[in-house]
């Protein structure tokens, strides 16, 4: 099961987001996507999880075609998308959050267990299962977003900059988290972050946009220790 | 003393009315972020519906099941022909927000000139299934009867199962998160589109036993042209307007402020400002609480 | 296209105006008592759809009530009249500023709504509103009153008809408030009112005293649509609750988006189609021979068609719609 994109094309109106972008993800990989703001990163994730038209090019999971079709099609063939910016639903419960995740399941005792796992993952989210969102903290909403992902036992993982506006400690933390995640159930992840060091440093792969195209791309290791990539990127 | 009792009954019996109006416009709302104009439309024709089905079937309550039905496929069918169409070329635009309610009161005159045409002006004309004489007490017959402790049953009925649905099941769920992030809602697997058709089949069956119940509430006829008609009309939206479009209770809660009023207004002040009352009714509150009893703060954004 | 019409300057369009007058009154002079009757209701017609256009089309509050204001206009104009016994300009100008006060009044309660909770108040307004006719004696209750602008002046000879003197009058006072409402619109305040449709937030940040906006809006349209009430009145010499039913608010509703309730060029276009749909569809019925009870709804039928379908279909209008293709073939071309 790998994540082929082929030279992907995705326009906002006449503008072009994503120009020619081609990367493949195998099975249990995690590849960061990296880039400056603007470049095209959070367009792909919403090309490839049914959020945005393309214009040309495919995009293929599992012999699924993810340019075909609507976002809650894709769900279903194992494929969870964390957007950027607010990702949990404020006006739900944390717990009716995560239960949103696995409404489309059809076997419900699973859908349980899994709801036991996310628990387990990130405990203070059973703390306050009961509590609306607005109670959460930052981090607690990242948790939330994700663990809410993870409810539709995903299979491929886009994850769109889930450390954005956190305190650093939390971003330790959250990266730690998505790697163990990815680990522990051998998850496929895309993740698409502006901390590209961190990014990199728990990934496999790495691919570099700028302007909607793919600058650089290769083993994680070779892109944080490749100069361009350094001075652009990760500052140093 | 027996005068304001009668006129609490009143009040209350109309306010349950309007509270399910209020309710299937609310349902709307939560579901799609549109004000139906048109529900006041739908809810006659599913009044007529049920009219059709007295005539073979001499029952109150299965008439009431049936103009259920009805307005729940009437709705369904606007959602998935009318309303996406609708959201689909509005969505930017000069007018943009203006759109659905231009739409939809378009679509109420064209449900009202239909309904004069297939029935030809006639009125509905429902026997109340239960007696309309009020019980006695000594010598003082109360205005309450075994009909309108009917009405307030059913709408107490259906707003239980409707509270349970909304809070405690997973289309419940759906139908929320459906209304506040859409998008959201898709990633985490949700049919969007059918839920929200699902919505507005549910505002559709609520519609019609609100029809259904104002007829056999006053004196069992109803028509496009009729006082009752136009009093549905703005009812609803008033009652909705109080309570905070946001709340179940909320409808609950105007409507019973709306019937209430009306009734005391009526009964104490003067008979010929019915149609005014209302009207002054929704100012206060507009004035009073902007968002609603229920409401949540933030104004009146649509 | 665009350009030319922003650089139109005042005095061509006096003379503009002032040609279309002309033309106008040379046309009423040939054609048929009816068609005359119908012109004044087109007049009627276009005052309302215009009050609606600049409520709704520039600054972006839906008002379902306009029936309402012209109602007050139109009472206020018989009261003038028959109790005052004011002249015909005085009496329009009572209806004016009547109407003006009670859309003052509108707009301040409005000024905190937007979107369906204003259209639904104004719905209220425009059920309510009329009924209060029955409440005070001195309105007439049902039957209403009588509203007569007296006969033609002699001056205009001996054969000119009540009609044709309603038509003038009508004709003119519409001349001149479209006249004045472009003026408006291509002023400071037609401009502001567009900020504020085009973004709440934003027209704030810019410094925009929104709600006194919005409540000016409101006020300005009422007057207008009060001239609408009181030539309403005239034509159909009476005014009582049943002339100003919700049915109307609706029509002019109507009329304004089939004209593109963006702009006033279209306006001729929504008030001649709401005009004309019953004549046609009374011509249709009696040709297939249908019966009585599709003659009186098939126009509401298709008035509710015509909305929904311009909605969708022209969102600006048929009038916007083709400004924005020549613009677009303008910048093909560069």
């Amino acid at each position: 099961m790998t994540l082929i994109v082929n030279n992907l094309n995705v326009h906002h109106g006449a503008i072009a987001a994503i120009s020619d972008v081609t990367f493949t993800v195998p099975q249990g990989e995690l590849t960061a996507v990296i880039g400056s703001n603007g470049a095209g990163k959070s367009t792909l994730l919403r090309a490839l999880s049914g959020l945005k038209g393309a214009t040309s090019g495919n995009a293929t999971w599992k012999e699924h075609n993810l340019l075909k079709g609507s976002a809650e099609i894709h769900v279903r063939h194992g494929i969870s998308h964390v957007s950027e910016g607010m990702s949990v639903i404020p006006e739900l419960t944390v717990e009716e959050n995560l239960d949103l995740g696995a409404i489309w399941r059809r076997n419900k005792s699973e859908a349980q267990s899994s709801k036991r796992e996310v628990f387990a993952l990130f405990p203070r989210l059973e703390e306050r299962r009961k509590q609306s969102t607005a109670t959460l903290s930052g981090g607690e909403r990242q948790m939330l977003a994700i663990g809410r992902a993870l409810m539709s036992k995903p299979e491929l993982l886009l994850l769109d900059e889930p450390s954005l506006g956190l305190a650093p400690l939390l971003v330790k933390q959250i990266f730690e988290a998505i790697s163990n995640i990815s680990k522990q159930f051998g998850l496929s992840v895309v993740l698409v972050e502006q901390n590209a060091m961190s990014a990199l440093q728990i990934a496999h792969s790495g691919v570099v946009l700028n302007l909607g195209r793919v600058v650089a791309a290769g083993k994680a290791q070779e892109l944080i220790s490749d100069p361009a990539v350094r001075a652009a990127y990760l500052g140093y | 003393m027996f005068e304001f009792i009668n006129t609490l009954l009143i009040g209350i019996t109309s306010g349950a009315i309007y509270s399910l109006m209020a309710l299937a416009l609310v349902l709307v709302w939560r579901s799609t972020r549109v004000v139906n104009f048109a529900q006041a439309g739908q809810a006659l024709a599913s009044t007529y519906f049920g009219f059709e089905a007295m005539k073979h079937i001499d029952n109150f309550w299965i008439a009431l099941l049936i103009a259920m039905i009805g307005g729940a496929i009437l709705a369904a069918f606007i959602e998935m022909v009318f309303m996406r169409l609708l959201l689909k070329h509005t969505s930017s635009g000069a007018i943009a927000s203006v759109a659905p309610i231009i739409a939809t009161l378009g679509l109420l005159e064209v449900i009202r000139a239909l309904i004069t045409l297939k029935w030809g002006g006639a009125d509905v004309l429902i026997k109340a299934p239960l007696s309309n004489t009020g019980f006695s007490i000594g010598t003082h017959t109360l205005v309450f009867s075994p009909m309108k402790l009917a009405i307030i049953a059913v709408v107490v009925f259906l707003l239980s199962i409707l509270s349970i649905l909304f809070q405690k099941t997973n289309i419940g769920l759906s139908l929320r998160a459906s209304a506040f992030s859409p998008e959201l809602a898709r990633l985490a697997g949700i049919r969007v589109d059918l839920v929200r058709t699902f919505g507005w089949a549910l505002s559709g069956a609520t519609g019609a036993v609100a029809g259904m119940l104002l007829v056999v509430n006053g004196n069992g006829s109803l028509s496009p042209a009729s006082i009752e008609f136009s009093l549905l009309l703005i009812s609803g939206f008033i009652a909705a307007v109080v309570g905070g479009l946001d709340s179940l209770l909320g409808t609950v809660i105007g409507g019973m402020i709306l019937g209430l009023s009306t009734a005391f207004v009526l009964m104490y002040i003067s008979d010929s400002l019915f149609f005014i009352a209302p009207f002054i009714i929704l100012l206060l509150a507009l004035i009073i609480r902007p968002q609603g009893i229920l409401g949540k703060k933030g104004g009146r954004r649509a | 296209m665009r350009k030319i019409n922003n650089k139109i300057s005042n005095k061509t369009r006096i003379v503009i105006f002032l040609l279309l007058g002309f033309v106008i009154f040379l046309i009423s002079n040939r054609v048929d008592e009816l068609r005359v009757y119908q012109g004044a209701s087109v007049a009627v017609y276009v005052v309302g759809i215009a009050s609606i256009i600049l409520l709704t089309g520039y600054s972006g509050q839906v008002s379902l009530g306009q029936g309402a204001l012209l109602g007050v206009g139109g009472y206020a104009a018989a009261l003038a009249r028959n109790h005052w016994h004011a002249s015909v300009p005085l009496t329009f100008a009572i209806a004016i500023l009547a109407a003006a006060a009670a859309g003052a009044l509108l707009g301040m309660a409005a000024a905190r709504l937007s979107g369906p909770y204003l259209a639904g108040t104004t719905l209220a307004l425009a059920v309510g509103l009329p009924s209060l006719a029955n409440q005070f004696s001195i309105l007439g209750g049902e039957q209403g009153l009588f509203f007569d602008v007296g006969a033609p002046p002699q001056s205009l000879g001996a054969d000119f008809t009540q009609y044709k003197w309603f038509f003038w009058i009508a004709a003119l006072a519409t001349l001149i408030v479209i006249f004045w409402l472009q003026n408006v619109m291509r002023s400071r305040y037609g401009r502001t009112w567009k900020a504020i449709r085009g973004s709440d937030v934003a027209a704030e940040l810019a410094g925009i005293n929104i709600a006194r906006s919005k409540v000016l809006a409101f006020t300005l349209s009422a007057g207008v649509a009060g001239l609408a009430g009181a030539l309403l009145a005239m034509t159909i010499g009476t005014v009582s609750p049943s002339a100003f039913p919700l049915a109307l608010s609706f029509s002019l509703l109507t009329g304004a988006v089939l004209s593109g309730v963006t702009t006033l060029g279209g306006v001729i276009l929504g008030a001649v189609t709401l005009v004309a749909i019953p004549e046609i569809v009374a011509s249709v019925v009696d040709r297939l021979g249908a019966s009585e009870g599709v003659a009186t709804n098939l126009p509401s039928l298709l008035v509710g068609a015509l909305l929904i379908l311009t909605v969708i279909v022209l969102p600006n209008g048929p009038v916007e719609q083709f400004r924005s293709k020549q613009r677009a073939k303008v910048k093909k071309s560069h």
